[in-house]
């Protein structure tokens, strides 16, 4: 414990200090809790949909509900938790694991999160006012479009798309400069943690696929606010267009939520197998493909349109060839637990169930790629069975293991084994007894987005037994709340390194403290706590094995070249402030304006200038205080 | 005051987002009840400019620039522009061309052809009324059209 | 039953194939992985938190878990390889049905369906709604379009599906093997009541007779009682909308009925043909299809059942 780190470093106190803090592990906790809420919030309409479709001819939900039930559940869910979870993870991680005191641009990353907040509470908000929007989570025109999408519904839909695309953006620029440029002196690239090369790949994706959505969306909004005609067929626009623009984004999108879900996988495996990772060169090349590779698949949505057959095929050829890196991924992992001591604790049973539920997923996704085989597939139950077996088991499994694996961490308390085993058994079982019976209903004709069905067409059962699994499922994250609110009480203390693991954000207390570390390691190798000169075996040696020389009364942080992490220069960090809670209430006004009127965007604009220009008004106490710690610390 | 900004626009959804698949059955105040439920409903107004389309109404009136009937979308109103008059002239017909289609339509939808015709000269709000159509369409959509007195 | 597991024709025989073979193939994979991470598993060898990491591993060669990665890739690499060509060998097969010489075009609308039967004597063209009969054993070509939003066109025993895209034509051909009736429904999602726009292909034996009772006319009524549905119907609120050929009732906005006593359904599949459903639908089509364009049609009694006559000689 320092106290002058600590009081240099540690989020003001107050109302007002909780809303100006920009450190990186309070922004990283906000975006998970409020992603596990958003979680919540979409599981409950998933459950009352499920309800409805239990019996045949149900009443429960009308259709106008219903609608809006399924398309938000979808969009919360891929939109609000899915990603904002995995960006949170790693906005909370990343700096701890490369062995920084800070995440690059604090105040966006505030920023990023108040925009997600505001962009989540408002389409909550929308659906309990009836209008939630109704046209599919993937919004197709002209559904969507002006003449069939009456009210404000899908402007809501489409706005909130804009929210959620400028804190993703923002997110995963700063992961990308803090990955880059802020890494512990000696953390080569080649010694980079799987997870940070994850996230990495992850960030990118996100900025070349996200202003494709963003340019759709905004497109919409025009067709539907001034009249432009991007999706007017009569006046030389295309419904097509939408689909292209929105897939290019949507396939890698469900990459944004997989990869981060391979990093969990890289990261807990080796820990609970008591060894390095097999296979790490090639697991980095297999995260890099992928992310490059998912960018060539989207038409693989559009088969069932009149796009010529050929260039579908090429389509076909490139989503069975994405198969490989996950494969490759898969066989190294594998090899991991083969040759080494495995502890099966709850976050190795969440790392277990992926190789059940994401291959099978997987196996249907092969399925699904053949253009012939999508042609019946396509738009039935068999998809949905599909897209939450890769996601259920690619991503929320992986990343509940995560949770309890890093809940130690984040709170200094260990969640309860038993209860954690009882919710494992209980997702996994309730998980596959709600969805595989989807296949068959898929085989069996039943297409997607139904809010009944008839009783002749025999659906009946398997639509009672999935309801039952859903129920379970229920049941299951309502342990898990118990179990993390139970834990955080009275949890049995963690210790620095519970799981005796091998990655840097284990160096230091649990939770850690403001300052990240007491002193910042230097790096020599691949699992800096495994291996010499910080490891058990420490060899004596001559080579500093900590960073010494910043400043500790004023934020100072060290960058670092990209490639092999050689210290570059020193830089100030901001302190923190009230500005991006307050440019983010001003955007959200100005987004939330421009649903009904496109003046919103210039009067709406006028106070985020402002405020934008206030934001980064130079201070002359931080001047000064940068130009005093210049040329000495 | 930032709150009941918000609340106010919430609050105008339900007016405007209610989806009335199945209006109540006529009784002896339904004339003001189908106003009532129509009147800056965006829904009404969207089913209004359909049937609009598909009862020809433009046969007559073109899309609201006047023919052979008058226009609908400026100030000039013979047997004015309150709903209830307009429901009138669509249910009983007026002299010099309109015909009744009194027994030809639904009340329900009458009064959507109101909502939708109140709109065309920029009476609905603009957040409910309809937007372009996915069709040639000369003309400025009736969610962009100021209020004609 | 409406599946993709009983293939009634080609097209969705070489589709069901496919399924059985990529099946196959990927249960073989699915089961390989599992028992490798059940061995891996069950091996026995345990630690725990405080157990020292294997760093060795760092500088050994793994040479066996190499191999195994590798061999793993490469049995990988050639079931993609065959699944991918099994894939493009059934795209072939599609394409391949031969010439068809009857043409429909079906159009999709919120929420029914309308198929106008093409021919090159324009005297023989006829139109229907919801329930297309074909021949047996023959490829038909369908010609689709929507007519608001974006529909698609499936019937899982028959074939594939296809979107219906406003402003763009698509265009699907199958073939019937056997005489039956094969059940599609809508499948993209196409608003309010997309879950109950379904439709029927009957795979008729008796074809041309059907196709030539369509032609026909509806016939005059006989009855007095069928002669005041008949005007009840043209001059009241039924015309607006709805086409009987051989009365001035000639709009477009809805399925033609012409021959609606030879339909097995009602409103796209929601409802049986019978009388008491047909009363139900008149009257309150939103407590069946709450959302459709139908509006609710009020009537006294004895209209009601004089409509109900005339519509009853409409076979």
């Amino acid at each position: 414990m320092n106290p002058v780190l600590e009081r240099t470093w540690r989020d003001p106190p107050g109302v007002v200090g909780w809303f100006s803090s920009i450190d990186h592990k309070t922004i990283g906790r906000r975006y998970l809790v409020t992603a596990f809420a958003f979680f919540v919030g979409a599981g409950i309409m998933a459950a009352l949909m499920r309800l409805q479709l239990a019996r045949p001819e149900n009443t429960l939900i009308g259709p106008d509900l219903y609608n809006q039930l399924f398309t938000t559940h979808g969009t919360v869910m891929m939109f609000l938790f899915a990603v904002p979870v995995m960006q949170g993870m790693a906005i909370y991680l990343v700096p701890l694991m490369v062995g920084s005191r800070a995440i690059a641009f604090p105040r966006m990353n505030a920023f990023a999160y108040w925009v997600y907040l505001f962009g989540g509470l408002f389409i909550f908000t929308c659906l309990l006012f009836n209008f939630g929007p109704d046209a599919g989570w993937f919004s197709y025109v002209p559904l969507a479009g002006p003449e069939y999408a009456p009210g404000k519904r899908a402007d809501v839909w489409a706005q909130m798309i804009t929210f959620s695309e400028l804190s993703g953006l923002l997110a995963a620029i700063v992961v990308i400069a803090t990955v880059f440029k802020l890494r512990a002196p000696g953390m080569t690239l080649a010694r980079l943690p799987l997870f940070v090369w994850a996230m990495l790949a992850t960030a990118f994706m996100i900025l070349f696929a996200m202003p494709s959505v963003m340019l759709a969306s905004t497109a919409l909004i025009l067709d539907r606010l001034v009249s432009t005609h991007f999706y007017n067929p009569a006046e030389g626009g295309d419904a097509l267009l939408w689909q292209h623009l929105f897939w290019f984004f949507g396939h890698p999108e469900v990459y944004f939520i997989f990869i981060p879900g391979l990093a969990f996988m890289s990261s807990i495996i080796p820990t609970f197998s008591r060894r390095p990772i097999f296979g790490y060169p090639a697991v980095v090349m297999s995260l890099t493909a992928t992310a490059f590779l998912s960018f060539g698949l989207w038409v693989h949505h559009m088969f069932a349109t009149h796009i010529p057959e050929l260039g579908k095929s090429f389509f076909t050829a490139a989503s069975m060839l994405i198969a490989l890196p996950t494969a490759i991924q898969i066989f190294c992992w594998i090899a991991t637990m083969w040759t080494g001591r495995l502890l099966l604790a709850t976050p190795m049973l969440h790392m277990l169930a992926f190789f059940f539920i994401l291959v099978l997923g997987g196996m249907t996704g092969l399925m699904v790629a053949s253009v012939p085989l999508d042609l019946q597939l396509t738009d039935t139950y068999f998809v949905v069975a599909h897209l939450h077996y890769v996601l259920i088991g690619g991503a929320v499994f992986p990343l509940f293991g995560a949770w309890y694996y890093w809940f130690p961490k984040i709170t200094g308390r260990m969640m309860s084994e038993r209860l954690g085993r009882w919710q494992f058994w209980l997702f996994f079982i309730g998980f596959n007894v709600a969805f595989y019976p989807m296949h068959h209903l898929g085989l069996r004709g039943m297409p997607r987005r139904v809010y009944t069905y008839t009783d002749e067409m025999g659906w009946g059962p398997l639509n009672l037994l999935a309801t039952a699994g859903a129920v379970t499922i229920a049941i299951s994250v309502l342990l898990f709340t118990i179990n993390a609110v139970m834990s955080l009480r009275r949890g049995m203390l963690a210790g620095e390194n519970p799981w005796g693991a091998g990655t840097l954000e284990w160096a230091t207390s649990s939770p850690p403290p403001s300052y990240n570390f007491d002193r910042q390691p230097i790096v020599r190798a691949r699992d800096p706590l495994w291996e010499p000169p910080l490891g058990e075996l420490r060899e004596p040696t001559a080579e500093p094995t900590h960073i010494v020389g910043l400043a500790e009364h004023t934020r100072e942080v060290l960058v670092t070249t990209v490639q092999d992490a050689i210290p570059d220069h020193r830089l100030a960090f901001p302190q923190p402030t009230l500005w991006p809670f307050v440019s983010a209430i001003a955007v959200a006004i100005m987004f939330l304006g421009s649903i009904f009127t496109p003046w919103a965007i210039v009067w709406g604009g006028i106070p985020v200038a402002l405020f934008a220009t206030l934001w980064f008004w130079p201070k002359r106490e931080e001047t000064d205080a940068a130009i005093a710690i210049e040329k000495r610390p | 005051m930032r709150w009941a900004v918000v609340l106010f626009v919430l609050l105008a959804a339900c007016e405007r987002e209610q989806r009335q698949y199945q209006l109540p059955p006529p009784q002896a105040s339904f004339v003001k009840q189908g106003h009532v439920l129509t009147e800056h409903n965006a829904y009404a107004m969207s089913q209004g400019k359909t049937l609009f389309r598909w009862f020809n109404c433009s046969g007559c009136h073109s899309n609201g620039g006047g023919g052979m009937g008058p226009a609908l979308m400026d100030d000039k109103w013979r047997y004015g522009n309150n709903p209830e008059d307009i429901y009138t002239s669509i249910m009983e017909g007026r002299p010099n061309g309109m015909p009744s289609f009194r027994g030809r339509i639904n009340e329900d939808q009458a009064w959507q052809l109101v909502a939708y015709v109140r709109s065309m000269s920029g009476w609905a709000k603009k957040d409910a009324a309809p937007g372009r159509s996915d069709s040639l369409y000369p003309g400025e959509p009736e969610n962009m059209r100021d209020k004609r007195n | 039953m409406q599946s993709i597991l009983q293939s009634a024709g080609p097209q969705a025989a070489h589709i069901e194939s496919l399924w059985w073979l990529t099946l196959a193939i990927c249960t073989v994979v699915f089961l390989a992985i599992l028992v490798a991470v059940a061995w891996a598993v069950m091996r026995k060898r345990r630690g725990d938190a405080a157990t020292p990491p294997d760093i060795s591993f760092i500088t050994k060669k793994e040479r066996g878990a190499e191999l195994a990665v590798v061999a793993g890739l490469g049995v990988s690499l050639l079931g993609l390889i065959v699944l991918t060509v099994a894939s493009f060998v059934t795209d072939r097969a599609l394409a391949s049905l031969g010439a068809p010489d009857l043409q429909i075009d079906v159009t999709g609308h919120q929420w029914w369906w309308d198929a106008r039967y093409d021919d090159q004597d324009k005297s023989k063209i006829f139109t229907v709604a919801n329930e297309i009969h074909i021949p047996v054993g023959k490829p038909v070509l369908l010609r689709l379009r929507a007519d608001d939003v974006i529909h698609s066109f499936w019937v899982p025993n028959l074939s594939g599906k296809k979107d219906m895209i406003p402003g763009r034509d698509a265009t699907l051909t199958l073939q019937a093997d056997k005489p039956g009736i094969y059940r599609g429904q809508c499948a993209e999602f196409c608003g309010a009541q997309h879950a109950k726009m379904a439709f029927l292909v009957i795979a008729d034996d008796k074809y041309e007779e059907w196709a030539a009772a369509q032609r026909k006319p509806a016939p005059q009524p006989s009855s007095d009682q069928q002669k005041r549905g008949r005007d009840l119907f043209v001059d009241g609120r039924c015309a607006m909308c709805h086409a009987i050929q051989g009365t001035t009732a000639n709009a477009r906005h809805a399925p033609d009925l012409t021959h609606l006593m030879s339909r097995q359904t009602l409103a796209a599949g929601a409802v049986p043909n019978s009388i008491g459903h047909l009363a139900g639908w008149i009257l309150d089509p939103s407590s069946i299809k709450p959302g459709s364009n139908m509006p609710p049609n009020p009537m006294e009694p004895d209209d009601l059942h004089a409509l109900l006559a005339y519509l009853g000689t409409l076979k």
